[in-house]
């Protein structure tokens, strides 16, 4: 019994060093980091910028232009109320003393400049998949956009995911931040569609069910599930959903808003259409040759669930 | 006894009714925001170029507009919050004024939409601002659905 304890104590913790260790926040590499400081090209980041749908969370609420990112839209899920940061120019309560490589740690690795882990109510991981080229090409689109003061309040969260460093864990289970290589049977097209939906549009991030501790579930990606702020349904936009539209039919909803039969798409995706309208007209056609490539699957079995506040 | 149970079978009855009638109003207005996507088609498809431009049928569909947005706003009573699957979110409940506002000003155009699209030309420049409603309420408004 007396030599239970010492022993008991001693992998405990050598427990808590490993869950230290394998939880630590984790940087890009200078391999991967390669040019990120280069200078960049800001037509190109504007088009980064409204396929990331950045304004859609970081744009103050209660006002229309969606160059002011003070942040402080509230996100109330099961976990609790992530609240949206300033990633406006302002020096203090924004991201305006930022370096390119520090935005390309938020996105790519969701880490902070500070070295912590971000929520991933934040999707990094549809971003750890963009191109580094284009992460500093937003930089330089959003160092032009307007300061606005004022730093958001801190998230609500419950235990234990009020604690940051399980996010660590988090990433081990579901970050995969292995970037999109071209596939060579597919068309120009078709590879631009894949890279602007599952890296920048991160179109997966909400049509896609989750699991208890918020991953994707990969076999149901892109098969719809509840809303997990729980306003609704996310629709199922594999062939099961959308196999009965054109390619033509998925660019001009983009573009408009509405289905081809003349429904008016909803809630957060009328927010997204906004974004998607302000790409080239080749874009949304790509995203649509991409997603209409998708076979069909069953996503999870809807129950009744009233709608929350 | 007797008398208890006739008067629980009477609140019994009476509550149903309540409820099927909260029921029949979600039906109401779900019809009705068919009828305006149904009425939307086929300008839609003309918008897009896949019908050809057909001036009576553009003028029937913004009339349907302006009605349905007279009657739309009436089909929201209070107690018809959940049910019947119904896609309206609690916001229209607690922001009523900005709901019914917008409705009035998607009437508005709908109605000098009426006398402004004389021609293919006229059509092309002002249905498109008529119908970016849609989404502007729906965006506050409607649940995602599948």
């Amino acid at each position: 019994m007396k030599r239970f304890f010492p022993d008991f104590f001693l992998l405990i913790v050598a427990a808590v060093v490993v869950a230290w260790w394998i939880t630590r926040p984790a940087m890009l590499t200078a391999s991967e980091a390669v040019g990120v400081e280069r200078p960049g090209d800001l037509a190109n980041g504007e088009l980064v910028f409204n396929a990331g749908g950045c304004a859609s969370c970081h744009m103050t609420p209660g006002q229309t232009d969606r160059r002011r990112l003070g942040g402080g839209l509230a996100l109330k899920t099961d976990f609790g109320t992530f609240i949206v940061p300033n990633i406006s120019t302002h020096k203090a309560d924004g991201i305006g003393a930022w370096t390119a490589l520090e935005l390309a740690n938020a996105m790519q690795r969701g880490v902070s400049p500070k070295g912590e882990h971000y929520y991933p109510a934040f999707p990094y991981a549809a971003y750890a998949h963009a191109n580094i080229d284009d992460l500093r090409d937003l930089m330089v689109y959003l160092r032009t956009l307007p300061a606005v003061s004022g730093k958001a309040a801190g998230h609500d969260l419950q235990f234990p995911f009020s604690m940051r460093r399980f996010v660590g864990l988090w990433k081990v289970l579901f970050l995969d931040a292995a970037p999109i290589v071209d596939n060579p049977t597919q068309t120009e097209a078709w590879n631009r569609g894949h890279y602007l939906a599952d890296a920048l549009g991160h179109c997966g991030e909400c049509h896609s069910p989750r699991n208890f501790l918020g991953g994707i579930v990969q076999g149901q990606r892109y098969a719809g599930g509840p809303d997990p702020e729980g306003r609704g349904w996310v629709p199922n936009i594999t062939a099961k959903g959308i196999g009965s539209w054109s390619k033509a039919d998925v660019a001009d909803m983009l573009a408009t808003g509405f289905t081809p039969d003349f429904d008016s798409v909803g809630s957060s995706m009328a927010d997204v259409v906004k974004n998607m309208a302000a790409l080239p007209k080749a874009d949304r056609l790509a995203i649509a040759e991409y997603l209409k490539s998708l076979p069909a699957v069953d996503g999870p079995t809807k129950l009744p669930k009233p709608p929350k506040k | 006894m007797i008398r208890g149970i006739f008067i629980a079978a009477a609140l019994a009855a009476g509550l149903s009714s309540v409820a099927s009638a909260q029921n029949n109003v979600i039906g109401e207005r779900q019809q009705l925001m068919k009828g305006l996507a149904q009425a939307g088609r086929a300008p839609g498809a003309m918008l897009k170029g896949e019908q050809a431009f057909d001036l009576a049928a553009v003028q029937a569909s913004l009339k349907t507009f302006a009605e349905t947005a007279k009657k739309a706003p009436t089909l929201f009573p209070v107690g018809s919050e959940t049910g019947n699957e119904t896609a309206a979110l609690p916001k229209i409940w607690t922001d009523k004024a900005d709901f019914e506002a917008k409705w009035a000003k998607f009437g508005a155009d709908a109605e000098a939409a009426q006398s402004a699209v004389k021609d293919e030309a006229s059509f092309k420049s002002t249905f498109p601002n008529v119908v970016r409603a849609c989404g502007g309420c729906h965006e506050g408004y409607r649940a995602k659905k599948n």
